[in-house]
């Protein structure tokens, strides 16, 4: 009996745990990339002694691959050497950890799943319980195949209703991030549930996950259902049969409802993600970096809006358009279907899968004065670059329709009158 | 005299040190630019045994250990803030920086105040004002991961099963 992270939990403990117990439970798999691979080695060695169960490891090279530097280049040598060393055979380098994590069939629901990345909530949208840790407890956790945790309470988001045309996921979830705050659910496991996510495919849903930790929460749920299974059998290397965890009888602490139909396109400003703003406040905002990719909103459904208002268009003569596939796969098919075309007719640039510009460190930096509008999941001062530079976040529509005019402009009229 | 660096609400991880100093994880190297952006003296003229004072939401943002690191190699003996976000409070935990939850003394607190901290019962005294506030106490497990000097040190000795 509990909520979804209660039931989640307890299947592992092998009884009853509810909100406030420490657990020390094992965990399926422990995720780290090129950025946070090296500390969790260094931790490694430190404790010396071997690794618990070397199919628990999953390690992907994304936040700066291929290596932008030198001294990126030394990192990854001495990470590839040591899962060479290892003999570790989870290894990708095709795209954004958690994408690739949902696509190669690590993320199942029922999962215990830790990553040394703060945006492994993501596997939250499949009923996972994911969430991130430092790389030096992911060193811990390769030694001991298991980990603590407080059981967290949690906070129920319902939404309810059908979102107006051209309000997409990121959109409800900035308005939600701009409702709860930054520490609004720290701590807290957050469910989203309610017909507006029933309603959602899962490549809008993970939107909602991978968005929670914004909010500072430990995990971001959905309840698996049939669109679960669905994607589950046809998008990823999952198998069935599938354990469809549900939440039994929970207590909540606190219950926020949202009717989504209320809700316009939303903008979160520079320089916090829950500075948010209907996007109609900040129309003709000059942008000088559009960015559409990570892991947020780099998919293909999202490629797919951009492509829909760019076809038969041109980017804005000084807005540096670029547009990141999120993994290899994304990549493949926005390639079969035309996309990447379309793009690079607008006058994008197409970028090398993976975290691309996000992070500030390749694929995009944002010079002194500048201003993006992005896809991401976050606008901290200095992310993209300089710290001189603003940062503001939107839906892939959104940020599309920035594109062609070269600043904020409503995109619905877009998304009425496509091209072609 | 140890003194209060005063920090504001939902200070983030890249506050603490940007993403572009990250190249290292060698907290001496590290501490050179922390807090560089928001508080350009801070790595000149803080002395060892100094504290951090910050607001609500303490270190949110990305799991990167360096931030706590880079506090830590400052020579700063502690965190006080109202509540961390939670990879900082789990990060600085298992790397060993001691950090103290307590809402009155993170308000009440001004820059530069002289304090003088007890790790082990929490108690806070602002020699300055002449207050004292009594920090949430960390649970038992925590004191046995922060005595060992981190999580780290705590396993080459034990397992992990030891802690629950």
């Amino acid at each position: 009996m509990g909520t979804l992270v209660e039931e989640i939990f307890s299947r592992k403990a092998g009884r009853e745990v509810h909100a406030g117990e420490i657990v020390l439970l094992d965990v399926d798999y422990i995720m780290s990339h090129d950025n946070t691979t090296p500390l969790a080695i260094k931790a490694f060695r430190e404790i010396g002694k071997p690794i618990a169960d070397k199919d628990k490891l999953v390690i992907h090279f994304d936040h700066a691959y291929p290596a932008p530097n030198l001294l990126a280049a030394e990192a990854q040598k001495k990470a590839l050497d040591f899962i060479k060393e290892q003999g570790l055979t989870h290894f990708y380098h095709q795209g954004v950890c958690h994408q690739v994590m949902i696509e190669e069939g690590f993320v199942r629901p029922g999962a215990v799943i830790i990553g040394a990345d703060s945006h492994t909530n993501t596997y939250g949208a499949l009923g996972a319980f994911a969430s991130g840790y430092g790389s030096t407890e992911i060193g811990v956790a390769w030694v001991a195949g298991k980990t603590w945790f407080k059981v967290p309470p949690t906070i129920l988001v319902e939404l309810e209703g059908s979102a107006r045309p051209g309000v997409y996921s990121k959109d409800v979830m900035l308005y939600l991030a701009g409702l709860l705050g930054m520490d609004g659910a720290t701590y807290r496991s957050v469910e989203f549930a309610g017909s507006y996510i029933q309603s959602l495919s899962m490549q809008a849903r993970i939107v909602f996950s991978n968005f929670s930790t914004e909010i500072g929460a430990k995990c971001g749920l959905i309840a698996p259902d049939a669109v679960t299974v669905d994607f589950l059998e046809h998008e990823t290397k999952a198998a069935p049969p599938y354990d469809l965890v549900q939440p039994v009888n929970p207590t909540y602490e606190r219950i926020v409802r949202v009717n989504v139909a209320e809700i316009e396109p939303q903008v979160a400003c520079h320089p916090d993600v829950d500075h948010v703003k209907p996007l109609s406040e900040v129309a003709g905002l000059p942008i000088d970096e559009v960015f559409i990719g990570t892991c947020t909103n780099g998919r293909y459904e999202d490629l797919e809006i951009a492509a829909r208002m760019l076809k038969g268009r041109r980017v804005a003569p000084y807005t540096r358009t670029i547009v990141t596939p999120a993994s290899a796969l994304i990549y493949k098919k926005a390639l079969e279907n035309g996309l990447i075309q379309v793009f690079m007719d607008a006058g994008c640039t197409i970028g090398v899968v993976g975290c691309g510009a996000c992070i500030g460190r390749h694929g995009g930096l944002l010079a002194p004065g500048e201003r993006a509008f992005t896809t991401m999941n976050r606008n901290f001062i200095g992310r993209m670059g300089s710290p001189e530079a603003e940062i503001y976040l939107g839906s892939p529509a959104a940020v599309a329709a920035a594109a062609i005019e070269g600043k904020i402009v409503d995109p619905r009229p877009y998304l009425e009158a496509p091209y072609a | 005299m140890p003194r209060a660096w005063k920090f504001g609400e939902n200070l983030n991880t890249d506050e603490i040190i940007p993403a572009r100093y990250n190249i290292t994880i060698e907290p001496k190297e590290l501490a050179r630019n922390v807090f560089c952006e928001i508080r350009p003296d801070y790595a000149q003229s803080v002395h060892p045994g100094d504290m951090v004072v910050g607001g609500p939401n303490f270190g949110c943002g990305s799991s990167r250990e360096h931030a706590p690191i880079a506090i830590k190699g400052s020579g700063a003996a502690c965190v006080i803030a109202p509540s961390f976000a939670r990879i900082f409070f789990r990060n600085a935990i298992n790397i060993g920086l001691p950090i103290l939850e307590c809402p009155e003394a993170a308000a009440e607190i001004a820059d530069g105040d002289e304090l003088a901290v007890s790790l082990g019962d929490g108690k806070i005294t602002d020699l300055t004002s002449g207050k004292t506030y009594q920090a949430q106490p960390l649970p038992a497990f925590v004191l046995q991961i922060a005595e060992a000097g981190g999580i780290v040190n705590f396993l080459k000795t034990h397992t992990i099963e030891d802690l629950v």
